[in-house]
């Protein structure tokens, strides 16, 4: 990649800030963090829309990580003749100078003050900044040491997000469908809180991508990336997994639940993952005995017992720990334990019916 | 050993709960020094997360004295980093306020020091150290400053995964599961600490080779617990327990329900749940209601069935040796009906359970002519008879027996390690 001077990148910014209609160009910057979210070039304002550089891939996941109901728009952007590895069941291999972004958005209420409600599911990859309210975008990018984590806040002006290390609390309101109103406090992780969920080994640490794998990614996205030469080594569309919508009501109960719990817990709640600890499997991985929760008591639960005795008691949502601590917005006792603030009432309403659902029982005990 | 409920018992507990806490808010708030004035600004805090994100290894980060506001966990992924305050009383983080993380500080690294300071009011664990080796938490004191309630954070300092860990010189109030919880570790030492009013004091839990030596444990439900839990890669053994200070542990008990300490009656010293190798000596133990010592196998939590536990898991106690320790009063009101029911069947009204209580499960197929091979046996000295509960027989003939405790065990070997070294 040619180095390019200080002049051009501010050139470049100050063209993106007045809406100028040139797009940038991606840059890779292999030391330096740069202040602003503008520099990296990946993502740029254009007469009050966000709009997406040049070879920048737009993606979505089926089912996704909950974040306190916010939309996201991910964007996946290789160097220029660079193409990623396909895998069955790890994420992709990139190249170094990958970048990545997930900008975490909000409808504008017209009531403003903090004021946000759920956005519509993304429908082009651009978004228009008189709907949606721009709250912070996270950067993964692959640097020759490995990958490393970026959170830019958005500003109120909504002209330009700065890097924010040690992350942030805003304080919001969600407006509901039903016009309630509820307040949280939207936390921005810091660097190192990304390694709560994006260093999926605990031992090695190292960060990682999480949605990039193929269970998590449509078929015709997977073959789009294929086509435009980004991603090598795809397998036929039928040796593909099958990626499942957590929404999808046409789709049994029990594989829907199992994506949600992937999605959402599996990142820690793998075999080799900062909850090993705990001896609680949700990814992919599990099987639906003790290791997933089933009549398992808890190893360092604390209070995020609630009171209850077993990770999932068949038939019985509400003397399961799983939903408690799903359903718990208290630091000390929810799950998962960054990330969100509020209760995900759809989610946890597919859990509840799942559990509902599961035969058996934990034998005979006193509660 | 959860006795089952009854509406008369809850008041009773309720009301003991209540004393209790009186007399613990006041005991603490005698013995806590006034703090720094408290105030809301949070501007120290983006300055130590920015410090923890680009800590190098062989840093030492200096904590100034003060009362530091936290709203959010903080986070270390750096190897060889010392967090390092002005003492236990001048430094003090607070997270009363706290918005986000499960715990104050989490740390993912090897060769971590944290000393000096304190860390109050945290919404979850106050200190978890996830995964690491040769870990030092020294002076370092973590306190709920309400005093016990089942709100509180479940643990205190609490390296789970970790290998070569030393705790000393700590003192830590008011956790609702364990005020130090070692899980899941090897080559552990826990030393001159200070442990009170927490569910539990101290907790050893599916570790290998611990020693805990010359702390205070007082106040709490249950002063010292060595525990296997099941449904984990690794069982525990090989804990020392000795020359320790156990006293007053008679806290009723404010665990939620669901948690392994949930099930330790108030009033206990030391227990042993499902743990091999497990040495006692040498311990003051005073005035812990229910017993100075029991020895129990997983049964006895109220868990085990075959839904619950993972095949091979071991769920008793083997090899444990009780001998040379000092005791004095307790046992005279033990918590919960059936103990309550038990002693006085088996002690009379006025009469006081005897310092070592077994619950009477031995697996049957290691039996030898209904005993346990020497290398496996329960062997008590100078603790007089101990009160074998009959669990396996539904309590139905409890007795008091010397005879099959006369045994001797080689001692454990101390923990090879040297952390001065």
């Amino acid at each position: 990649m040619k180095p390019r001077g200080w002049g051009f990148l501010c050139i470049v910014a100050l063209f993106s800030l007045l809406g100028c209609h040139r797009a940038p160009t991606p840059q890779f910057h292999a030391q330096v963090n740069p202040e602003q979210l503008s520099d990296w070039g990946i993502l740029h304002l254009d007469d009050g829309t966000l709009k997406l550089a040049e070879g920048v891939q737009a993606y979505q996941l089926p089912t996704p990580l909950f974040s306190d109901y916010a939309q996201k728009l991910r964007t996946v952007w290789l160097p220029p003749g660079e193409a990623a590895r396909y895998s069955s069941t790890s994420v992709f291999e990139f190249p170094v100078g990958t970048v990545i972004s997930k900008t975490f958005y909000y409808r504008r209420d017209a009531s403003q003050g903090g004021r946000v409600q759920e956005a519509p599911a993304l429908s082009a990859a651009t978004l228009d900044l008189r709907a949606v309210r721009l709250i912070e975008t996270r950067l993964l990018v692959l640097r020759p040491g490995g990958w490393v984590a970026l959170p830019y806040v958005w500003n109120e002006a909504q002209t330009e997000a700065r890097l924010t290390r040690a992350g942030a609390t805003l304080d919001l309101i969600r407006v509901k469908a039903d016009g309630g109103e509820v307040p949280f406090a939207y936390m921005v992780p810091d660097s190192n809180q990304c390694a709560g969920c994006h260093a999926p080994n605990i031992k090695a640490g190292a960060l990682q991508p999480i949605g990039l794998k193929a269970r998590h990614l449509p078929a015709e996205q997977l073959q789009a990336w294929s086509a435009a030469g980004v991603l090598r080594g795809l397998p036929a569309v039928t040796a593909l997994p099958r990626t499942v919508d957590w929404t999808d009501e046409s789709i049994e109960l029990g594989v829907r639940a199992r994506a949600y719990l992937d999605i959402n817990c599996g990142h820690c709640h793998n075999r080799s993952g900062p909850a090993d600890t705990s001896g609680l499997v949700l990814d992919a991985s599990a099987v639906p005995d003790v290791s997933m929760g089933v009549c398992k008591p808890p190893v360092a639960a604390g209070q995020g017992t609630g009171n209850r005795r077993f990770g999932i008691v068949p038939g019985r949502p509400d003397e399961s720990i799983l939903l408690y601590r799903m359903e718990s917005t208290d630091p000390g006792a929810m799950m998962p334990e960054l990330g969100r603030h509020l209760a995900h009432d759809e989610g946890n309403a597919l859990m509840r019916r799942w559990i509902s659902a599961l035969s058996g029982s934990c034998g005979n005990h006193r509660s | 050993m959860s006795p089952p409920e009854c509406d008369r018992c809850a008041q009773v507990r309720t009301w003991q709960s209540v004393v209790v806490t009186f007399v613990a808010a006041l005991a603490l708030g005698a013995c806590t020094p006034t703090p720094p004035a408290a105030t809301t600004d949070l501007s120290y805090q983006s300055k130590l997360i920015e410090q923890l994100i680009d800590a190098k290894p062989g840093q030492v980060i200096e904590i100034p004295a003060g009362r530091h506001v936290f709203d959010r966990s903080l986070t270390l992924r750096t190897d060889d980093v010392t967090l390092r305050g002005a003492g236990m009383d001048k430094t003090v983080l607070t997270f009363a306020g706290q918005k986000s993380g499960a715990e104050g500080l989490l740390v993912n690294a090897s060769g971590f020091t944290l000393e000096n300071l304190a860390i109050e009011d945290t919404k979850g664990d106050a200190v978890k150290i996830n995964e690491g080796e040769r870990i030092t938490l020294r002076s370092v004191r973590v306190e709920w400053t309400g005093g016990p309630k089942t709100t509180n954070g479940a643990y205190g300092l609490y390296p789970v995964r970790t290998r070569q860990v030393l705790i000393e010189d700590c003192v830590v109030r008011g956790a609702s599961d364990a005020g130090i919880y070692v899980g899941q570790s090897t080559d552990i030492i826990v030393r001159r600490n200070r442990v009170e009013y927490n569910v539990a004091g101290i907790e050893i839990e599916n570790s290998r080779r611990a020693d805990v030596y010359d702390n205070e444990v007082a106040r709490n439900t249950g002063g010292v617990l060595v525990f296997n839990m099941p449904n984990l890669p690794e069982a525990g053994a090989g804990t020392r327990v000795f020359n320790n200070r156990i006293y007053d542990n008679n806290t009723a008990n404010f665990a939620a329900k669901g948690t392994a300490v949930a099930s330790v009656p108030a009033g206990s010293g030391i227990v042993i749940n499902a743990n091999d190798q497990v040495e006692i000596f040498d311990n003051t133990l005073r005035d812990n209601a229910t017993a100075h010592i029991i020895i129990s196998s997983y049964f006895s939590t109220g868990y085990m069935n075959s839904y619950s536990v993972a095949p091979g898991f071991d769920p008793y106690p083997e090899a444990i040796h009780v001998h040379s320790n000092r005791y004095t009063g307790g046992g005279d009101s033990p918590d919960g009906l059936d103990l309550k029911a038990l002693k006085l069947a088996m002690m009379g009204l006025s009469g006081r359970f005897p310092p070592v209580l077994w619950d009477g499960y031995a697996d049957p197929k290691k039996l030898v002519n209904g005993r346990l091979p020497a290398e496996r046996a329960l062997c008590i000295r100078d603790a007089g008879a101990v009160l074998n509960a009959d669990g396996p027989g539904n309590y139905r003939n409890p007795i008091l027996d010397e005879k099959s405790f006369r045994c001797e065990l080689p001692p454990l070997a101390a923990v090879a390690w040297d952390p001065a070294g």
